[in-house]
C-alpha cells in the first residue's frame, strides 16, 4: 500500500491545487472535447486554450496580457508540492444588507469556484519559503471588501509571525462598493498590518497586475519594498474615465500603464510573465537573511 | 426635502428681518405721525403680531428637521455655510501657526496644517480646506488634495510624533483629486504611505469628520485612535454620485445610493467605526456655529484627556486593534 502514494506526484493537497490551477487556466477537460477557442481582447485573434496556456495567457499574436486566475498564477510561481492554502474559508459578509449583493456573490462563487477575490497561501519559491496572496480580477473585479481585507491581513500577520517574505499580486478595481465604509476601512487595516510587518524587518514584494486601481493602489499595493509590474497593466488611483471627465481632456497614450509608472518612479521593474518566477526567486535569494531577521 | 425646508426658513427669516426693520423705523419716528397712509400705532402692533406668527412657523419648521434621511444629511454635510477648518481652528485653538509645503515638490492648499494650542497644550492640527466662497473653493480645489497634500500632512504628523504633540485632524473632502498630475506624482502611493505611517504613530490621533468624508482621500487623514463625527456628517467609500455611477452607470441616482450606502454618523456609530457623535443644532451646523463648537470642544477635550493617559506603545497598539477588528 505504501507504494501507491508514490504513484502520485504529491499529496492530496497538491492534487487539488493542481486541479484548481487547471480550472483557472481553462485546461481542465477530463474528457475529450472539441478544441475551445479563446479570442484575444485586444487584437481579436483566436487561438485554442492550449496555445494560450502555453504562452502563459499572453496573446501569441499581439502580446496582450490576459488576466489569469489566482490558483493558476500560484501554480506558475510556487515550487511543486509546496502549496498550502491559508484561511480558505473566509467569506464575504453582507454588512450593509445591500440589495442583490448575496445573489451576486453566489453567482461569482459559482462562476469562478472561488470563495472570495483573493487566494492566500504559503509555499516555496526556488526553495525559499514565502507567503503569497493573489487577487483574482474575475471575482467582483478583485475588489476589496471585508473578506479580502481580512485574508490579506491574516496572511501579512502570518508572515510577520513566521518571519517569512511576503508577495502580493494585486489585481483589483479598488474597494468593494457593496460593503461601503467597511471596505474603505480595509485599506487602513491592511496598510497597518504591512507597516508592522515592515517594522519587524519583513520583505514585501508587491507585484502589480492588470488592473490595480482605487483603494488597493492606495493601500497595500503601493507599500512594497520592491514593486514589480506586469507589462501593460493599468495602475493608478483614479480610473482614466474619471480623470478625463474631471480635467476635460484626453489622456496621453500609455497613461497609468506599467511602463509609464516605471518612467515616473513608482515601479522598480516591469517584468514579463515568463520571467516572473525567475525574478521573484532572484529577489528572494538576495534577501534570505533580511527576510528572516528578528 | 431638507433643502426646501431650509429655503422656507430662509424666506421667513428675511420676512421677519424686514418687519423688524419696519417696526424699528416707525418707532424711531422716521415716518411722520400725520401721514394718512401710515397710522403708525396700529401698524406697529400689527407687525409685531405678524412677527410672532412667523416665529412660530419658523420654530415648527425647525422642529421638522429632527428627522432626516441620509440624503438630507448628505445635503447638510455639503452645505456651503457649514463651518470650515479655519473657523474650527479659530474657535477651538489658539496660537495657530500654519506650516506649508511637502518639502519635495509643492504646497497643496487643499490641506491646511500647523501647530496650535488646545487648552494650552501644543497640538498639530491638519485638515481638508474647502474654503467658503467660490474663489476660495477654486483656490483650494474644493478640498480635493493631491499627493503633495498628503505628503505635507505626513510630514507634519511625523514632526508631531518627534515633539510628542497630539494630532487632531478634520476630515471634509469629496475625495482625493483625480487629476493627471496627481496620478503622475503617485496619489495612491501618497495615501497608502499615510495609512501605514499613521497606524504606527506613538502620539494620540483624533479625527473629526466635519462634513463629507469620501474615499481614500478622507481616510488618508483618518487613521486615528478615536474618530468623532458630527451628527450630519457623512463618511463612506465613495461619494454617492460616484457610487451610483459605478454601480448603475447613472450618477443621477445618487439619492437612492445615499440610503443604501449607510454613510451617516448613526450608521457608522452602530458599525463600531466612530467613537462619538457630536450633536448639531437642529437644522444643521450652519444654523448655529457657536453651539456646535461648544459641543465639539467638550467631546474633544474628553477624548484627548483619555488618550493622553496612554503610553506611546499602547496608543499605537490601540489604533492597530481598532482598525484590525473592522470586518473581522
Amino acid at each position: 500500500m505504501k507504494n501507491v502514494g508514490k504513484l502520485f506526484a504529491a499529496g492530496s493537497n497538491e492534487r487539488v491545487f493542481r486541479l484548481k490551477a487547471r480550472r483557472d487556466a481553462g485546461t481542465d477537460t477530463p474528457v475529450w472535447q472539441a478544441p475551445q477557442f479563446m479570442t484575444c481582447k485586444k487584437c481579436e485573434r483566436r487561438a485554442t486554450r492550449q496555445v494560450w496556456a502555453k504562452s502563459l495567457y499572453v496573446c501569441p499574436n499581439c502580446g496582450y496580457y490576459h488576466p489569469i486566475g489566482g490558483y493558476y498564477r500560484l501554480s506558475m510561481v510556487l515550487d511543486h508540492g509546496t502549496f498550502r492554502e491559508l484561511d480558505p474559508d473566509v467569506e464575504a459578509n453582507d454588512r450593509l444588507n445591500f440589495p442583490g449583493y448575496p445573489e451576486k456573490l453566489e453567482a461569482a462563487q459559482r462562476k469562478t469556484g472561488l470563495k472570495e477575490a483573493v487566494v492566500t497561501a504559503t509555499g516555496k519559491i526556488a526553495g525559499v519559503p514565502v507567503v503569497v496572496a493573489v487577487l483574482d480580477s474575475r471575482f467582483f473585479m478583485g475588489s476589496m471588501g471585508t473578506a479580502v481585507g481580512e485574508k490579506i491581513t491574516r496572511a501579512v500577520e502570518f508572515a510577520t509571525a513566521k518571519h517569512l517574505p511576503l508577495i502580493i499580486f494585486s489585481a483589483s478595481g479598488g474597494a468593494r462598493m457593496q460593503e461601503g465604509i467597511f471596505s474603505l476601512m480595509q485599506m487602513a487595516k491592511t496598510s497597518a498590518a504591512i507597516q508592522r510587518f515592515s517594522q519587524k524587518g519583513g520583505l514585501y514584494i508587491s507585484y502589480l497586475t492588470h488592473p490595480t486601481t482605487g483603494g488597493v493602489t492606495a493601500s497595500f499595493a503601493s507599500l512594497g519594498d520592491i514593486t514589480l509590474a506586469e507589462p501593460g497593466a493599468l495602475i493608478g488611483f483614479a480610473g482614466p474615465r474619471v480623470i478625463e471627465q474631471t480635467i476635460g481632456e484626453k489622456l496621453p497614450k500609455g497613461f497609468q500603464r506599467s511602463e509609464y509608472l516605471l518612467e515616473h518612479g513608482f515601479v522598480d521593474a516591469v517584468v514579463p510573465r515568463s520571467e516572473m518566477r525567475k525574478t521573484l526567486a532572484q529577489i528572494l535569494q538576495l534577501h534570505t537573511e533580511g527576510g528572516k531577521r528578528n | 426635502m431638507i433643502k426646501e425646508t431650509l429655503q422656507q426658513i430662509d424666506a421667513i427669516d428675511a420676512e421677519i428681518e424686514a418687519l423688524h426693520n419696519a417696526v424699528a423705523q416707525q418707532e424711531d419716528g422716521d415716518i411722520l405721525p400725520d401721514d394718512a397712509f401710515n397710522p403708525a400705532p396700529d401698524s406697529v402692533s400689527e407687525n409685531e403680531a405678524k412677527i410672532t406668527e412667523l416665529t412660530n412657523r419658523r420654530a415648527a419648521l425647525v422642529e421638522g428637521c429632527a428627522d432626516l434621511t441620509a440624503e438630507d444629511r448628505v445635503f447638510l454635510a455639503r452645505h456651503p455655510k457649514r463651518p470650515r477648518i479655519d473657523e474650527y481652528i479659530d474657535a477651538l485653538f489658539t496660537d495657530f501657526f500654519e506650516q506649508r509645503g511637502d518639502r519635495q515638490c509643492r504646497e497643496d492648499e487643499a490641506i491646511l496644517g500647523g501647530i496650535a494650542r488646545y487648552k494650552g497644550v501644543p497640538v498639530t492640527v491638519i485638515g481638508h480646506r474647502k474654503g467658503s466662497t467660490l474663489e476660495e473653493n477654486l483656490r483650494f480645489n474644493f478640498g480635493m488634495p493631491g499627493p503633495e497634500g498628503y505628503r505635507k500632512a505626513l510630514r507634519l504628523m511625523k514632526q508631531a510624533e518627534k515633539f510628542h504633540r497630539p494630532i487632531i485632524t478634520f476630515i471634509d473632502t469629496p475625495g482625493a483629486y483625480p487629476g493627471k498630475e496627481a496620478e503622475e506624482r503617485g496619489q495612491g502611493e501618497a495615501i497608502a504611505r499615510n495609512l501605514a505611517e499613521m497606524s504606527a504613530l506613538t502620539v494620540p490621533v483624533i479625527s473629526v469628520v466635519t462634513g463629507e468624508g469620501s474615499s481614500g482621500g478622507a481616510l488618508g487623514l483618518g487613521v486615528a485612535n478615536h474618530i468623532l463625527m458630527l451628527e450630519n456628517a457623512v463618511y463612506s467609500v465613495l461619494s454617492p454620485e460616484g457610487f451610483a455611477s459605478i454601480l448603475w452607470k447613472d450618477s443621477s441616482r445618487s439619492g437612492e445610493a445615499c440610503e443604501m450606502m449607510k454613510l451617516t454618523a448613526q450608521d457608522l456609530y452602530q458599525g463600531g467605526i466612530v467613537e462619538e457623535i457630536i450633536p448639531e443644532p437642529l437644522g444643521g451646523a450652519q444654523a448655529d456655529h457657536q453651539k456646535l463648537f461648544a459641543c465639539l470642544d467638550t467631546a474633544l477635550e474628553k477624548h484627548l484627556v483619555q488618550l493622553c493617559r496612554m503610553s506611546p506603545r499602547a496608543l499605537a497598539e490601540q489604533r492597530y486593534k481598532k482598525f484590525r477588528q473592522i470586518g473581522r
